[in-house]
């Protein structure tokens, strides 16, 4: 660490951009980009999917090159020419998807990219690892393969790497989109550290409340456009609440403290109407890697959403597919508006109005190389009017999923674009827009939310909303306690694969969900 | 004759199924390098007929067995080096890029060979066998294993360099993680494109000696389409190996057996249709699939062309 403990000279940036800019084949993902990354600082890059954070770290690490615009490197301007030059130049990163050979161990992925006619210098790597590990307080399992670490290991495993060849500025993209709450913790400590020892960071993320707990100083990223900079003095002489405001002036251009709490209107879901989904006793076998269910419960009524809460895996995805008809169900019944469905196939659920929104967007719920328009009608393929006498009308796809696309603000370059190139957020929309559509009665929600950014969580939930509010029976599967809190009437807690008590979400139904998730009595 | 199972029969047998077994080994060896790197490689058949052609006519006009080996690699990497132009540094589907370099192969040898003898198959003096004293003189095994070429023993020493080189040098660390994740690899600081290439070449090299074996050592004449599938059999060497050489080794002197057990029951005038006793090679393959293909475990970026920065 030696090269890096000289933070006390006055602050000068390891890294600037200046008016960087990156087109790819019809947007623009970095307008004219100033930046400045300086030793000593974590400097976090705030941005919606799609701001154009990956594109910057593409160019700072060598991947992809600037069409307009310079980068300097200690003040000089160096175009980074490839990942090996970025290396060279002291400039680690810890990519979003991770960047280790899972065949290989810990100790031969830090080898990896030395000289190729050396034998690889295990010894000399053993004392080095012993030595950053010792100052940064991680312990990291050397001979262990990387494919049998956690994700939060195997991240710890990159930022090492980064450290064993002498980086001075880590860059480290959606770091903790992978990380359960506690390993976000140790990341935002083991930062804290880092820069502590003298080291540039350089944080991006779409989560407002880490970008405050954790950053220095923020620059907010908007379609491609740097809209603001919150330098540390500022950061550190506003609280975190005005933070957080700030940031999401900047971002959305509307004010709200978070943005996330939504006043819950009061719905009034009648009592006396006929439930359209009842749910007796289900069952599913367990198997190897999932619990099974055992006598699962519970009637939902017209107008009235049903959260599911829990840990993930412990059930949620098999009681979503049990009702959906694509897990077989070992007993129990499910009746909608009344009719037992429980021996029919899915398809038949389908016509009959049970729709299910998968969390596995691209791989069960979309085809990611047919265009957006034949997604739109995937579970009516061979049904008219889209298709006759088993020929595609491409006059009446293209003209409902043109109507699909506006109303459900779906934002595409065309109806032929595959649709695994929309993003997160417009693939949901695309699902959403399928499994609304006529003739639904009772829908499942499973994680609708996940991993999509603000804009479009809130847009999903207030889809959510409008579809109970049509008199639909919701059922909505989610981990993320607020999302419930925010959206349903009552809330049914699910541990190992068990219904263990439901809670009408009222006043204290926080707490009582939280204590039954923790197991214990509401 | 004194019967199937007479010491000389025995020793024959197996002394036919070492001389089988190599442009196998060779033929697996090479292609296990390129799937550890990431680079299914069909053209090996191609690259052992360019082998078995360039090598017979260096041997033939040069009369020196060596210099055949020699013509024999480098017509295997000129074959090597299209596959990598095309499949590792444009990018092109290399299963497409494959079948084509086998069936050009196929017919330019053909086509070449007829050109230059006409019709005539023209024989090289056997070749010189290295003796490997007091081994050499155990009944049965002496003959059959310690008789041979000296490429032979080369070709084993091989096996266990290529184990070294996967295991304990920097060089093997490359391949596998090019083979496995090479975006990683790329963020290294190593070049994909370069190691990759390295990888197709020296399979290249390996392929066009084997084919050269087959073609100066195993027949001692050229004769169009020689290889006869050697190379597809190195392909499911390579696959059921599981990235291990030495386990090519023993696939290839098992195939080897099959191979030579073919010929030994032709010439023990077995009364078997020939057509059944050529197929046994191939139940084996089947066989060896069955039992073992579905724990066959391969790279994870096999066949997938590497582009820097593409999702």
């Amino acid at each position: 660490m030696s090269s890096l403990s000289s933070s006390s000279v006055a602050a000068r940036d390891i890294v600037a951009l200046e008016g960087v800019t990156k087109r790819f084949p019809g947007i623009v993902a970095n307008d004219s980009i100033d930046l400045s990354i300086r030793p000593g600082e974590v400097h976090v890059l705030l941005g919606e999917n799609g701001a154009g954070k990956s594109t910057l770290i593409g160019m700072l690490s060598g991947l992809l090159q600037p069409d307009e615009g310079r980068i300097l490197v200690d003040g000089k301007p160096t175009p980074i020419t490839s990942p090996r030059h970025a290396l060279a130049l002291g400039i680690g990163t810890v990519f979003q998807h991770m960047m280790l050979v899972p065949a290989l161990t810990v100790a031969e992925n830090l080898l990896l990219g030395g000289p190729w006619w050396q034998r690889p210098r295990t010894g000399e790597l053993e004392a080095r690892v012993a030595e950053i590990t010792r100052s940064l307080g991680i312990t990291v399992k050397l001979h262990a393969k990387v494919s049998e670490l956690s994700l939060g290991e195997q991240q710890q495993v990159e930022i090492l790497r980064a450290m064993v060849r002498n980086s001075r500025l880590l860059i480290l993209d959606e770091s903790t989109s992978m990380l359960t709450p506690k390993g976000i913790d140790e990341l935002g400590a083991l930062m804290r550290r880092l820069v502590e020892q003298g080291l540039a960071i350089v944080f991006i993320t779409h989560k407002l409340k880490e970008a405050a707990a954790f950053g220095d100083r923020i620059s907010v990223l908007k379609l491609g456009r740097k809209v603001g900079e919150i330098p540390p003095e500022r950061f550190r002489a506003l609280g975190e609440q005005a933070i957080i405001s700030e940031i999401v002036e900047l971002m959305f251009g509307k004010q709200k403290d978070d943005p996330e709490a939504v006043e819950r209107p009061i719905r009034t879901v009648r009592a006396e109407a006929a439930p359209l989904l009842q749910v007796a006793d289900l069952a599913v076998a367990p198997t190897d890697n999932a619990p099974g269910l055992s006598s699962i419960s519970f009637d939902i009524r017209p107008g009235e959403i049903l959260g599911i809460a829990g840990i993930d895996g412990n059930g949620q995805k098999q009681l979503a597919e049990a009702l959906a008809g694509q897990r077989a169900a070992t007993g129990g019944s499910v009746r909608l508006e009344g009719v037992a469905i429980e021996a029919l196939s899915v398809g038949e659920r389908r016509r009959r109005g049970l729709r299910y929104l998968t969390d596995d967007r691209l791989g069960e719920g979309t085809v990611g190389t047919f265009p957006v328009s034949i997604n739109f009608f995937l579970k009516q393929v061979g049904a008219a009017p889209f298709w006759r006498n088993g020929f595609e009308q491409r006059a009446e796809i293209d003209k409902r999923a043109a109507q699909l696309v506006r109303e459900y603000d779906v934002r595409t370059p065309s109806l032929k674009t595959p649709v695994a190139r929309l993003s997160g957020g417009n693939i949901q929309k695309v699902l959403l827009a399928r499994e609304l559509a006529e003739g639904a009665k009772v829908v499942i929600f499973n994680k609708p939310t996940y991993g999509l950014d603000l804009a479009n969580t809130l847009a999903s939930r207030q889809r959510i909303r409008d579809t109970a509010a049509r008199g639909l029976a919701v059922l909505l599967i989610s981990t993320d306690l607020e999302e419930l809190l925010s959206i349903c009437d009552r809330i049914a807690v699910i541990a190992n694969g068990a219904l263990v008590g439901t809670v009408e979400n009222v006043d204290d139904a926080r707490t009582k969900v939280g204590r039954l998730m923790i197991g214990l009595a509401a | 004759m004194t019967g199937l199972f007479s010491e000389v029969f025995l020793s024959a047998l197996l002394f036919g199924a070492v001389t089988a077994a190599l442009p196998l080994l060779l033929a697996g060896l090479g292609e296990q390098m390129s799937e550890k790197a990431g680079v299914l490689n069909i053209g090996i058949e191609g690259m052992m007929l360019a082998g078995a052609y360039l090598g017979f006519v260096g041997a033939f006009y040069s009369g020196s067995l060596w210099l055949g080996f020699l013509t024999g690699a480098a017509g295997g990497v000129a074959v090597a080096l299209i596959m990598a132009l095309l499949c590792v540094r444009i990018g092109l589907n290399q299963i497409v890029i494959g079948i084509a370099l086998t069936l050009g192969l196929e017919g330019l040898t053909a086509l070449l060979h007829h050109f230059q003898f006409s019709r005539s198959y023209p024989r090289l003096p056997a070749a010189d066998a290295t003796v490997i004293p007091l081994l050499s003189d155990i009944p049965v095994i002496g003959p059959a294993f310690f008789k041979h070429h000296l490429i032979v023993y080369l070709a084993v020493a091989l096996v266990f360099g290529m184990g070294y080189l996967y295991r304990r040098t920097q060089l093997g660390l490359n391949l596998q993680a090019a083979g496995d994740k090479p975006a990683a690899l790329d963020v290294a600081g190593i070049d994909v494109i370069k190691t990759r290439t390295i990888a197709v070449l020296t399979t290249g090299a390996l392929a066009g000696l084997g084919g050269a074996y087959l073609a100066n050592v195993g027949a001692g004449l050229f004769i169009p389409f020689i290889t006869n599938g050697a190379g597809f059999l190195g392909i499911v060497l390579a696959m059921l190996a599981r990235g291990r050489p030495v386990w090519v080794l023993f696939g290839a002197l098992l195939f080897g057996v099959c191979l030579s057990l073919t010929t030994a029951m032709q010439v023990a005038g077995i009364n078997i249709p020939t057509d059944v006793i050529q197929m046994l090679p191939f139940l084996a393959v089947m066989i060896m699939l069955v039992l073992f293909g579905r724990r066959a475990s391969l790279p994870a970026a096999l066949g997938i062309p590497y582009e820097r920065g593409a999702r």
